[in-house]
């Protein structure tokens, strides 16, 4: 084998990882959520892109800060699935929670939840408009509807994101640790 | 120009002016009982007050939605991801440009991010569900026909009727309002297809998947003789936003003044 050979084998490999490379930064798979561009603002008033999550495992679920009874069992839930992961598989792991209350989840509104839920620089506390709220949650899977009387119907929906924004375990079980969601951690 | 001048004087306006592009009706609102619990008692009926909207007179044909894709090419069949469209988006097409049933019938096989994006284009948006109820209230004389037994069984004859062809072409007798097509044709999206779930939330210790099938979903409907509006909000209900089936549609809606939504 010649060098020159030699040389146009390794270009080729060189160039076959460039563009591996490449289409994993740039190529979002068809199914990630991610694929939604939607302007999200979070607890400390910082505009932010959900597809900068990409990369990271996400457990993500839908709120709104006036509500005193599901709303807390799921901050509760997201704790308990968080301590259930040994620390190696917890370092990476990002928390965001969605507002389906724009009008009165300002950024100080959500600020103070994420106090009065312990939530750590791993949470992402998040808001948009009314429109996009609608989009997030038909992507996520999550039903919600607002009452005459200002409260929200909502299903408790906690999703696990793989690290490219694909749903890859849902759960809507509240008040203990769901096998489905650790597991999808546990393999990401 | 299609706006039921002679049902419905007010609609002049609307003639004159924003009708150019699509015909768009004025519908006028007011006090509305939906057959849905709209407050926290999911068995009471709360009546609300429908704010004066736009409405498009009929459902978005095969010709217009081929005219949006031409101009959105992200839209086109096989281009759009699949957290927008599932694999049945526009698959009644023979070709990604080119619809397989008349230009005049109604699209579908449309999914619910299609459908928005297409009223968005116009600069217009899906009607809230209780938009559509209220619109489909109406019959060719009356705002609200719903308790009129003879009514009910002529929209509910529609439903009874196997669905193996594609929809006819648009151009159903107009209601009261002047809107056409509500029954009878295809089923359509609405903006708040995800908010159709019924007997209440979490709360209630169910599970929520169980509230997303017909049966269990009767059970807090206020009005449980509704049948062609129950069977419309079971359907929507046990929808996921990229879902597309053959005799779903859509039509848009928007603000009575200015074109934002």
């Amino acid at each position: 084998m010649s060098r020159f050979q030699m040389s146009r084998r390794q270009s080729l490999q060189w160039l076959g990882l460039a563009f591996a490379t490449s289409a994993m930064a740039t190529e979002l798979p068809g199914d990630s959520v991610y694929q939604l561009r939607v302007p999200l603002t979070d607890q400390h008033g910082r505009p932010f892109d959900w597809a900068s999550l990409r990369g990271q495992p996400v457990l993500a679920s839908m709120f709104y800060s006036s509500c005193d009874k599901v709303c807390p069992m799921i901050f509760e839930t997201l704790h308990l699935t968080l301590k259930a992961l040994p620390a190696r598989e917890r370092a990476p792991v990002k928390v965001l929670m969605i507002s389906f209350d724009p009008t009165r989840d300002t950024v100080p509104v959500l600020q103070r939840t994420a106090q009065a839920h312990a939530c750590d620089e791993r949470w992402t506390l998040a808001r948009t408009d009314e429109a996009s709220t609608r989009k997030i949650a038909a992507a996520l899977g999550v039903q919600y509807r607002r009452l005459s009387n200002g409260e929200f119907n909502h299903s408790s929906t906690l999703l696990m994101l793989d690290l490219q924004g694909r749903i890859a375990a849902h759960s809507g079980s509240l008040g203990s640790v769901d096998a489905a969601l650790l597991k999808a951690l546990h393999h990401v | 120009m299609r706006c039921g001048i002679l049902l419905w004087p007010a609609l002049l306006a609307c003639c004159g002016s924003a009708c150019a592009a699509a015909d768009y009706v004025v519908m006028p609102g007011g006090r509305f009982e939906s057959a849905l619990p709209q407050g926290p008692a999911g068995s009471v009926s709360t009546p609300v007050e429908i704010v004066p909207f736009r409405l498009r007179a009929e459902p978005i044909t095969n010709a217009e939605f081929l005219a949006f894709v031409r101009g959105h090419a992200e839209w086109q069949r096989g281009r759009t991801p699949t957290l927008f469209a599932d694999a049945r988006y526009l698959l009644d097409w023979t070709a990604p440009l080119q619809p397989g049933a008349a230009d005049a019938a109604p699209v579908v096989n449309v999914s619910w991010f299609a459908a928005k994006a297409y009223c968005e284009s116009e600069g217009a948006r899906l009607p809230t569900w209780l938009e559509w109820e209220y619109a489909a209230a109406a019959d060719e004389t009356r705002q609200d026909a719903r308790r009129d037994p003879q009514w009910r069984q002529h929209i509910l004859s529609w439903y009874a009727r196997p669905s193996t062809k594609a929809p006819a072409a648009v151009g159903g007798v107009a209601n009261r309002f002047g809107v056409q097509d509500l029954h009878g044709l295809v089923w359509e999206w609405v903006d708040d297809f995800n908010a159709l779930f019924i007997a209440g939330d979490s709360r209630t210790q169910g599970d929520p998947d169980l509230l997303k099938f017909c049966g269990a979903g009767a059970i807090s409907v206020i009005d449980r003789d509704s049948y062609a509006v129950l069977m419309r909000i079971a359907l929507l209900s046990s929808l996921a936003a990229a879902d597309s089936t053959g005799n779903l549609g859509f039509r848009c809606a928007r603000s009575v003044d200015g074109d934002l939504p």
